[in-house]
Order: C-alpha cells, then structure tokens, then sequence
C-alpha cells in the first residue's frame, strides 16, 4: 500500500478477472472432435492412442506411465498441489482432425484466436516456422521452405511419430523417462501435441522456430511433448508461448520437453509463459549435451497459478556448457517455484544458471536449483547467481539451492542477494515527476534488463509488454 | 458591467510557513518560515543534526518526514498552491526539485533514459526526438565534467561520490523546475568539483530563473556562489538570516556563537 499518497479506491474489477491479463478472452467451441470424459483412466488413454493411431510401442508405453503416475506420491517439497482435482479434468481435447499448412484452412474459431494473440502476424515477419497447438492437438504447423529442403523437420510430435517412427522410438523418453516424477509419468500416459524438431549436421536455424501453445476449454488439461535432436554442429533457436482464456476453473498443463545436442551443436530453448492464473504448470525439461555442445535455456515464467519448473541440462561431454537464464514474476495468489539443475557429467564442462524472481501482491517466488559435478568431471566450471526482488511486505522470496559436488578440480560460484524496492528509491524516482506505479515499473525492468537483453528483439519488446502489464495497477 | 479583477501580483513563489517536521513522533523541524522568490538564491547553514536534511526531505514529501497534520498554520506553499500534502510526483510537476544528499542507484536503468523519461513526466511529451535530447544531455554533461559513457550506464551504480553529485545538478539543468533545494550538494567533492558544481547552480537560477535553496554545512561552495540569503538553522529553527555576510562570520567563529547565543535563550 502505498505511503506516498491518499490512496484511490481499488479499480472495480467486476469479473473478478485479471483485466491486465490480454489473452484473458475465451471463444468456447463445442464442436470438438473428441473430447474424454473428465477423469483419467486406461480407457482414456486407450481413446488417444487410438485416435491417433499409435504403433503400439506407443500404446504400451503410455499404459505403463499411467500404472506409474497412479503409484507416485504427489510431490510435497514444492508448491501446494494438493487442490489439483484429477477427477474434474479433461485430459484429451481433439479440436481438430488435421492439422493445416495454411492459416486459411484453420477452423474459424481457432484461426480466430490465434490472430487476437498474433501468431500469423509474428510468423510472416520473423519466424523460420510455426506450430499453434489448441488443446491437446496441434491445428497449424508452418515452415520456410529453404530449411525443408535443407533436411529440417519441424512437425507436431504425433505427426513426427508417424513420419520418423524410427527416430522417434530412438529417442522418446529416453531422457525423461516415465518414473522420472509424477507429472513426467501423467505427460507420458495422456500425453498429445507438442513439437518434433529435428535439424540436421551443420544446419544453422537463423530465425527462431515457434510453437505456441492455447488451453481454450475450462478443466481442461494439455500434455504436450517436446523432442528436439540437433545434429552435430547444428543451432536452432525454439520458442515457446503459452496462453488460456480467464477461467476460474483450475486447469493442468504438464509437459515434457527432451532435447538431445550433438557434438558442437547449439539448440537455445526460449519460454515465455503467460498462463492465466489458475493453471497449474508442471513440466520436466531437460537436454542432453555432448562435446562442446551449448543448451542455453531462457525460460520466463509471468502466469500460472502454480509452476513448478526446473529446466535441466546434463554436460555428458567434454567441454559441454549449459546456461539458464530463469525470470518469475509472482503476483497475488500466485507461486513460482522456478529454477534449473546442471549436472556435470564430464570434464572441462561449464554451467551457468542466473535466476531473477520478482513478487508482489502476495506473490511468492522460490528459485530451486541443483549443481552436480561427478566424480570423474574434472575442471569444472559452475555459476550460479539468484536475485529475487520483493515489492511489498506481503510478497516472499526463497532460495533452495543444492551443490553435489564429488571432486576437488571444481570452481563453484553461487551469489543470492534479496532486494526489496525500497522507499529510499521509490522516492528518488518520485521526486523526478515518477507515479509510484511508473517508479515500481522502471525498477522492475531495470531489475530484470540483464536477462530481456539476451532474448530476440521481438521477444524483449513483448516480455517488457507483459511485465509492464503485470506492474499496472500493482501498486495503491 | 464589467468585472473588477483584483490586481494582486500572482506569488510565484515557494513559501513554507511554520514547517514542523517529526520523524518517529520526535520533532525535528520546529516551525520553519522561509520564502523563496524566482532566481534567488538562499543557503540555510547548520551544524549536523540541526534538522536541514529533513527540511528537505519534507518539502519534497518522503513519507518518513511527516507534516504537523492538525496544525493549520504549517504550510508548504508553490506558485499560491498548498502542496503539503501532495505525492512527490506531483510536487515534482509543480517545478520543485530536490538533489539529494545521498542519490540512490537503480539497477538496469541507464541515465540517459531514466532522465527522459523524468523530463517527459515533469515536462509533458517533449518535441525533441530521442537524439536530440540525448545530444543536449550531452553537451550539458560534458559542461559538468561528466564523461559521456557515464549517460548509458546504470542510475548512480558504482558511480563514485563525485560522479553522483555531479549527475544531480545534471539533472537540475535538465529538468529546469521553478524551485530547487539542495542537499548537501557540496559535500565530499573536491575544489574543482565545486566550482564545477557552483556554476552549474548559478547558470540553473540566471537562465532560467530557479529559485534555489542550498543546505549545507560548509560555506566553501558559498564562496563560488554568493547567495543572496543566508539562513542559520539550529536545533530545527532558523535562528538568524542575513546576506552573504552570515556566511563569512560563519567561516571565522563556526557556529559555537549561535549555539551557545541559542543556549542562553534557553
């Protein structure tokens, strides 16, 4: 609450809804192809490998997840999931039964969604290649030609499964297996969408590839799976977004991302995460990285009502380097729990993970994270930096970091400062003609600058958009 | 019939009337009286603790700095406008400028933008492209002996005490207010910082007609500056005024006269 001035009456909010929040609107459609009942069972499952015509490796797979999701307890070291009602979620939503190539032959509805949140726009400017996932299937799957051509694939994962079945079994769920974690075994039984990306030897991916993800029904739940195998000297950029309609019903998004980095080759994996705020995001991610190979993961998580998320990277390879540069922002009733794992597996590998949280309102922002070096890993580099910064009382920031390091030939760095923005700054800005919303707002992007620096310029102007958004009314 | 206009002369001016000022419920400026007209410049002088800072942290309206409320008489006023219970924002707007004694560092912000976008807020939407403002911002920064990367990095981090010091006079000449109080601006600078300093604070009141309060505790900078009023303020009340004078007898005796002249009153 502000102490500057008389404070104004709240804005009447009659929904009940976030109004800040632009991807709030909901175009409900009832015709879907398919969709299960709610709850989850092995004839749900059995109805998705069906539909989908699944070679039954495939089917088996998901039924052996489901017997592993249904004996894993519910974590409780994290963020309280114990509101989650498995029973009232729907975990198959078939809108479609195709996907299209152009955006003219996408249901209207669909396509109608889409254009509200910019997708066609961004991907005729600067995007190699688009895929639009609504619900559990991807509608819209876009290329350039000239990277097709060069041996690119970039399909949904179900059609990659039925394009590359070789290439697929090769690698599906080898470095995230089932057991993994409860929520990697759920994505495993049900899972649906998600992108295959395969970039061949020496290929470099110059513009990012996209896929953007929609949750468009109440209850709904979307478990989509990622697998992105760059070949030996290969770089591909791959971006992710994700939005759903101002529901007050909980939602589920569990997904599963693998990717595997050939020798020399470099894959940057960008999320920006603005679900509405009762969905819970759980998601596994992890990369696999051989010699002198880079995984560079920015992941920025603004929405959700809980996310737990810690994208990881194992350096199996010499001189391997992995990097997460991790944002959150936290507002009223909302809990990110955020932050990366590096797992040194060989020598003259290094790591660097900068987390940067933000709560306010209430919010709360935990950075978790994990630094392995085993036993043979000599020289060893490791850094770990995590600033949290807390706007008002009622906000919380923790730090639960965790250092497993079995040799001596290691140079570990870990720095955590905690800030609050202090009255002493607001009133220095304020004393240059700066509402306390407006003063709030510059030091929440001065704050964060470092990590938007290292995103696409498109991408920056729309992750300041949204913190700007996130900041209005925050304060008063 | 036509309307009798009343001819009194608009007070453009800064007035505080019977300033109190508590911190924590203890009174720390105890009934201040002070005007201010354009272009004048006033120096109020004191021995620490003597309540200068809050004084000035006051007019600018920190919230720590808390008004006398149910005292009616206890005024801060503007152009004939009461601000006292005004956000620092909106004093800001109204042309009051406060340098502070201690500038605060903001992360991730440069100068360059931070000040454009102040100077919009005080200002209104400037007709000057952003090249241009930051080509005149230049220029002024190099008059201030301000190195010109020192404008792309971030608010006042790392900057040596000299540096921010500077910057805040730099943000003086660019934001141009009506009335602008400065808080021991002088402090920890050398000689030719000072002068620097000085000129920019005459230039700020000849051109464009600032009404300046400077609150120090040395008269060194007064030397370069030459005040036209000269306020001694002890134990949260200014205890003498006078000319450029003041300042000197300050310089020979220190204020052990006034203090002890106060003591006796007692």
């Amino acid at each position: 609450m502000s102490r500057f001035a008389p404070i104004p009456p709240p804005a009447v909010n009659i929904k009940g809804f976030d109004q800040n929040y632009l991807a709030g609107f909901a175009k409900p459609i009832d015709d879907y192809v398919f969709k299960s009942q709610p709850g989850l069972s092995e004839t749900v499952v059995e109805a998705i490998s069906h539909y989908k015509t699944e070679p039954p490796w495939m089917r088996q797979f998901r039924k052996t997840a489901l017997k592993i999701f249904a004996t894993k307890p519910t974590p409780t070291w994290g963020g309280d999931l114990s509101a989650i009602d498995y029973d009232r979620i729907s975990y198959y939503l078939r809108p479609t039964d195709r996907q299209e190539q152009r955006w003219q032959d996408v249901p209207k509805d669909i396509k109608d969604t889409f254009e509200r949140l910019g997708i066609p726009q961004a991907e005729r400017k600067v995007l190699a290649g688009v895929k639009a996932q609504y619900d559990s299937e991807v509608v819209y799957g876009s290329i350039k030609k000239n990277l097709a051509q060069k041996g690119v694939i970039f399909l949904g994962m179900d059609e990659g499964l039925r394009k590359h079945p070789d290439l697929v079994k090769h690698y599906f769920g080898k470095l995230i297996p089932p057991a993994d974690n409860k929520f990697a075994a759920l994505n495993s039984a049900v899972w649906s969408g998600g992108s295959f990306v395969y970039v061949p030897k020496g290929v470099e991916v110059k513009l990012p590839l996209q896929a953007y993800f929609r949750i468009n029904a109440p209850n709904a739940g979307q478990f989509e799976r990622t697998l992105i195998i760059a070949d030996e000297g290969s770089k591909v950029h791959y971006v992710e977004g994700c939005t759903a309609p101002a529901y007050s019903s909980q939602s589920l998004h569990s997904a599963v991302v693998e990717i595997f980095i050939k020798k020399g080759a470099r894959v940057q994996y960008t999320t920006v995460q603005n679900w509405y705020k009762t969905v819970y995001n759980l998601v596994t991610k992890r990369a696999w990285v051989e010699e002198e190979g880079e995984m560079i993961w920015t992941d920025f998580n603004m929405g959700s009502r809980l996310t737990m998320k810690y994208p990881s990277f194992l350096l199996a390879g010499k001189g391997a380097r992995g990097e997460t540069l991790s944002m959150a922002l936290a507002g009223a009733g909302q809990h990110q729990d955020a932050g990366s794992k590096a797992i040194h597996l060989a020598s003259h590998t290094t790591s660097t993970i900068i987390s940067k949280s933000i709560s306010k309102g209430g919010g709360r922002t935990s950075y978790r994270g994990l630094v392995s070096v085993s036993p043979t890993a000599k020289d060893v580099k490791s850094k770990v930096v995590c600033d949290a910064l807390i706007l008002d009382s009622k906000s919380r920031s923790d730090t639960y970091p965790t250092n497993r390091i079995l040799n001596s030939d290691v140079t570990l760095e870990h720095e955590a400062t905690v800030s609050k923005v202090g009255e002493e700054q607001l009133f220095y800005l304020m004393s240059r003609g700066l509402t306390e919303a407006e003063a709030s707002k510059m030091i929440v992007s001065g704050f964060v600058a470092p990590l938007i620096k290292k995103l696409p310029l498109e991408y920056a102007v729309e992750m300041n958009r949204l913190i700007d958004l996130e900041m209005e009314g925050s304060v008063g | 019939m036509k309307k009798n206009y009343s001819l009194k002369p608009i007070p453009y001016n800064l007035t505080i009337k019977d300033l109190r000022v508590s911190v924590d419920n203890k009174e720390i400026v105890k009934g201040v009286n002070l005007t201010v007209k354009p272009g004048e410049i006033h120096a109020i002088m004191g021995p620490n603790g003597s309540g200068k800072s809050s004084l000035a942290m006051a007019l600018m309206g920190h919230p720590t700095y808390k008004l006398k409320v149910n005292n009616e008489k206890s005024k801060i006023i503007l152009d004939g406008k009461d601000i006292s219970d005004l956000p620092p924002h909106e004093r800001a707007k109204k042309g009051l400028f406060l340098a502070f004694q201690y500038p605060v560092t903001v992360a991730g912000v440069s100068v360059q933008n931070f000040l454009r976008q102040a100077h919009q807020a005080v200002n209104g939407k400037s007709p000057q492209s952003i090249l241009e403002f930051r080509q005149s911002l230049t220029h002024t920064a190099k008059e201030l002996g301000i190195k010109p990367e020192l404008l792309s990095r971030s608010l006042n981090d790392g900057f040596s005490g000299g540096e921010k010091k500077r910057l805040e006079i730099l943000q003086l000449l660019t934001l141009r207010p009506k009335f602008a109080i400065l808080d021991e601006t002088d402090s920890g600078l050398d000689i030719d910082a000072v002068k620097v300093v000085a000129k920019g604070i005459k230039t700020v009141a000849q051109k464009f007609n600032t009404g300046i309060v400077i609150i120090t505790h040395y008269q060194r900078i007064l030397r370069f500056i030459k005040p036209d009023h000269v306020h001694i303020m002890v134990n949260g009340q200014i205890i003498k005024s006078g000319d450029f004078q003041l300042a000197h007898q300050i310089e020979q005796t220190g204020y052990k006269n006034f203090l002890k002249a106060k003591s006796y009153e007692l």
